[in-house]
């Protein structure tokens, strides 16, 4: 049985699930038809404009950080949208398309509110046979001065209006693309959704400065001694992508709205989380940047070499099944009681992990004399995992649950029946309700 | 006067363990991660243009570092047949590693070729598919083509051609497969039977009937193979032992190192000097010392009758043999062996020199005595007991069959690749070169030949 990637997106198909999204790989022919040789099955054409198109800056676009081993962690840009003519974007994706119909041709569009241009522009870009519209409402730097980009994104109403205008002038399927630089996610998904959207795509980048060049004193990248903020993505910004990816999969009221996940994808792995947290399909640019198209050969057969070891045949058997297992804090079972481990055998001595729980933890783990190894003292371990963040030895300290017996820290026995904080005595709702006196105290 | 005898020894699997697993060279899931971390995922990578079989090493490490190690073993199965016991046996510090763009930065380069041993040491070999090319598949009618051996090129060229869609008869002389990969690598390098796994499941392939006992020459001629067969590949590698042509050479205790090592592999008694001496520079000559150092020869010198730079041993492979106590001479030239109480004795040494570029004799005689002497300078085709039937087979000037750079031999539908083909590199990574080279020619010439047939 080898695993189908075929993928169906607000009735778009691509022969899997990864789309390069809107960002300088898919900013013109040349680059497309490359990524579609290469494998990729979608493409988000970098966003176009109205004309006269923007002009970019001629020093760097780029900042970056670079961790360990000099591999980008984290990227920013202050490139803004397509720098060429409506037009000349258009030509290209008819071409593009006709080339290549079996794969997944989104156009990415960012135009003020102004419902002439819509009504211009979205059918002629229906016309280049491409199959469907992402609105780009996340820029953060540059369009969104102007009153676009993450200027309409970080507005509910302005998404609304905006996704209402789109949906009125073109018969394709609108996607919605959304910022990350709002106060809560499900209020710009509620919006899109409100005002008709297909879909909605996220995250954009993150607003950010990526660094300070300390000896000209201006962020980075620097132009001529000013830098400005920019949008952050890339590896570092997954764990915030992934939140927001969930928060919508899990909110009922947004009608299972389909989720195009972005936001720091570089390997096979990555996707299926997106996927499983409710993306029906990804979006890629930041390591397509760093490597090449040639990534994709490793996140089609990374993907496929996972379904087989776990027998799912198509993506419709893994999308969506960690949403159910995603709840809020007050909902976890408080009867559940984990402790660290630590196997000596794989120990090293390296201390890493007494200090950090001395110091700023719990003071559960001490050094065995004799051995210059270290052990956890169940009755001062929390489990709350610090440990094993900082050990340097793969598989050295792990976190074993307490199925049964005495939790030697609390001395209570533990309860298997689960039991979280809306049930929990120490919870003020569960407490007999004081009325406050209104009496005045002498 | 009574004739001595020498111990003789047994190398089993308790003996393997414990004599030998620790020359073993193997990463921890740790280290295999933080190395496969360490991997720039280059791109046109100067590893791959380096590897005779072109193995994506970039892909395969980056596999790895995503935590799928059996599918970074694919990767690498896709490109040679043979990954497994390339890993243990390529002299990576002269191929891949050597062109690691990490090679002079701190750290040095990517440790490939532990990476690939990792990689491998994860997958199961027995389930290696057997997918037939689109190629081939094509084809009208299915040839059925010969191989004869069944060494590390012969495997190779037949599990090739099977995946092909063709059907292969493959014979070979001895009653199992692997050739020198079996017989002709120290055990150290090949334990858990890695290469005879490896050799059972490519040959396990349904297209691929393989019949033991059968040689050119003894049960085979070349000419009906010719007729029966729409292509024949000779892979049938070296079998007589170089000789060095001087008295005593057949006194008892002087030994030919491949024949050796073969029967040690198959687990049966050898016998085991104290004073060793192994003539030779090669990688044979290393493997028989160190492995003779590592059974209880009390000293094991190898004696080379040229300098360190004309030796055929990689540098790693000269280190490890000194750090088991191997003593390395070069330029010394044996000349005759002596005899004492029935057996090898003492062996002479006429030391030499380089002057204008030629080997010359230069200053007085050593001897040192000695119970036991390995040869180790090489091998050669034998022909006479079959290249009769097919004067036609032109050789080189060394004795090897002469192939053009798509391994075809001066006889039309008959191609060499191995040891026995002139144009071979004399590594197991070598012989999976050439045999990608003989399948992909062979299948464009039987492609055409069908064509022409329509």
């Amino acid at each position: 049985m080898t695993p189908d990637l075929s993928s169906e997106f607000v009735g778009i198909y691509s022969p899997n699930p990864f789309w390069l999204a809107s960002a300088p790989p898919t900013d013109r022919a040349v680059n497309v038809d490359r990524a579609f040789k290469a494998g990729w099955g979608g493409v988000v054409w970098k966003t176009v404009g109205v004309d006269p198109a923007v002009i970019n800056v001629n020093g760097p676009r780029y900042g970056f950080w670079q961790g360990d081993n000099h591999r980008v962690q984290g990227f920013n840009n202050i490139e803004l949208i397509s720098d060429r003519p409506l037009g000349t974007n258009l030509e290209e994706i008819t071409e593009i398309k006709k080339r290549w119909p079996d794969r997944a041709l989104i156009v990415s569009v960012m135009f003020p509110l102004d419902e002439a241009i819509w009504a211009e522009c979205l059918p002629r870009i229906a016309l280049t046979g491409a199959d469907g519209i992402e609105l780009n409402l996340g820029c953060p730097h540059g369009m969104s001065e102007r009153g676009m980009g993450s200027a309409m994104g970080q507005a509910p109403d302005l998404v609304e209006a905006v996704t209402r205008l789109a949906k009125k002038n073109t018969s394709l399927p609108v996607i919605v693309k959304l910022t990350p630089n709002v106060t809560d996610i499900t209020w710009s998904a509620a919006a899109a959704f409100a005002g008709g959207a297909d879909a909605v795509s996220l995250i954009n980048t993150i607003n950010s400065i990526i660094g300070v060049d300390l000896d000209q004193m201006a962020p980075v990248p620097t132009i001529d001694g000013r830098g400005t903020h920019g949008g952050y993505c890339g590896p570092a910004v997954k764990p915030v992508a992934l939140n927001m990816v969930a928060e919508i999969a899990r909110n009922e009221r947004l009608g299972h709205l389909p989720i195009s996940g972005i936001g720091g994808i570089g390997n096979w792995r990555d996707a299926a989380e997106f996927m499983a947290l409710g993306a029906t399909n990804v979006q890629i640019c930041t390591a397509a940047m760093l490597y090449g198209f040639r990534i994709i050969d490793d996140l089609t057969e990374g993907m496929k070499t996972w379904m087989k070891g776990k027998g799912y045949r198509y993506l419709t058997d893994f999308v969506g099944q960690a949403v159910p297992h995603v709840s809020n804090w007050n909902m976890l079972n408080l009867n559940y009681v984990s402790k660290a481990f630590i196997d000596v055998n794989r120990c090293v001595g390296c201390g890493r992990c007494h200090i950090a729980c001395e110091d700023t933890s719990h003071q559960a783990i001490e050094k065995i004399v004799d051995t210059g190894r270290y052990q956890v003292r169940s009755e001062d371990c929390v489990g709350c995992n610090l440990c094993v963040a900082v050990c340097p030895v793969t598989e050295c300290i792990h976190m074993e649950r307490l199925e049964s017996g005495v939790d030697p820290r609390t001395g209570l026995a533990i309860n298997p029946e689960p039991a979280n904080w809306m049930q929990h005595p120490n919870n003020p709702l569960n407490q007999p309700v004081v009325k406050p006196s209104l009496e005045k105290k002498d | 006067m009574s004739n001595t005898t020498l111990i003789e020894i047994t190398l089993d699997e308790p003996l393997l363990e414990v004599k030998f697993r620790r020359l073993e060279k193997r990463l921890s899931d740790e280290s295999a991660y933080i190395e496969s971390e360490r991997c720039y995922y280059c791109y046109d990578a100067p590893c791959v243009s380096a590897c005779p079989t072109d193995i994506d090493i970039p892909g395969f490490i980056r596999a790895l570092a995503v935590g799928q190690a059996a599918r970074a073993a694919e990767r690498i199965i896709q490109a040679n047949p043979l990954g497994a016991s390339c890993s243990r046996v390529c002299p990576v510090e002269t191929l891949c590693e050597q062109a690691c763009v990490r090679m002079h930065e701190a750290g040095g380069p990517v440790p490939i070729g532990l990476l690939q041993r990792y990689a491998m040491d994860h997958f199961d070999l027995d389930s290696m598919k057997s997918a037939e090319s689109v190629e081939i598949a094509a084809l009208h009618a299915k040839p059925k083509v010969a191989v004869v051996g069944a060494g590390p090129a012969g495997m190779t060229v037949a599990y090739l051609l099977a995946q092909a869609g063709l059907m292969v008869d493959v014979y070979e002389a001895q009653n199992l497969p692997g050739g020198l990969n079996e017989s002709g690598i120290a055990a150290y390098k090949m334990l858990d039977d890695a290469a005879q796994r490896e050799a059972n499941n490519l040959l396990s392939h349904p297209k691929i009937h393989v019949h033991y006992g059968k040689a050119l020459g003894s049960g085979l001629s070349l000419p009906k193979l010719r007729e029966e067969y729409s292509g024949v590949v000779l892979a049938v590698g070296l079998q007589k032992q170089r000789q060095l042509h001087i008295p005593g050479e057949d006194l008892p205790g002087v030994v030919s190192a491949v024949p050796y090592i073969a029967k040690m592999r198959r687990k049966e008694p050898v016998p085991v000097g104290k004073h060793v001496v192994v003539i030779g520079g090669g990688m044979t000559a290393i493997d028989i010392a160190i492995q003779i150092r590592l059974l209880g020869a009390d000293d094991v010198h190898i004696a080379y009758r040229r300098g360190e730079e004309a030796m055929g041993a990689s540098t790693y492979e000269q280190q490890l043999a000194r750090d088991q106590g191997v003593f390395i001479h070069h330029y010394l030239r044996p000349v005759a062996i002596y005899e004492k109480n029935g057996q090898c004795g003492s062996i002479q040494f006429q030391p030499t020199h380089i002057l204008d570029g030629q080997l010359q004799d230069q200053g007085e005689m050593v001897t040192w005595s000695v119970d036991q002497v390995f040869v180790a300078v090489g091998q050669q085709l034998e022909t006479e007991s079959w290249i009769a039937g097919t004067p036609e087979l032109q050789l080189d000037s060394r004795g090897k069959i002469l192939v053009d750079e798509f391994a075809q031999t001066s006889l039309a539908g008959i191609w060499a690749v191995g040891d026995c083909a002139s144009l071979s590199g004399d590594l197991t990574v070598h012989a999976v070169a050439d045999a990608k080279i003989a399948v992909s020619s062979m299948i464009a010439d039987l492609a055409s030949d069908m064509r022409s047939c329509v």
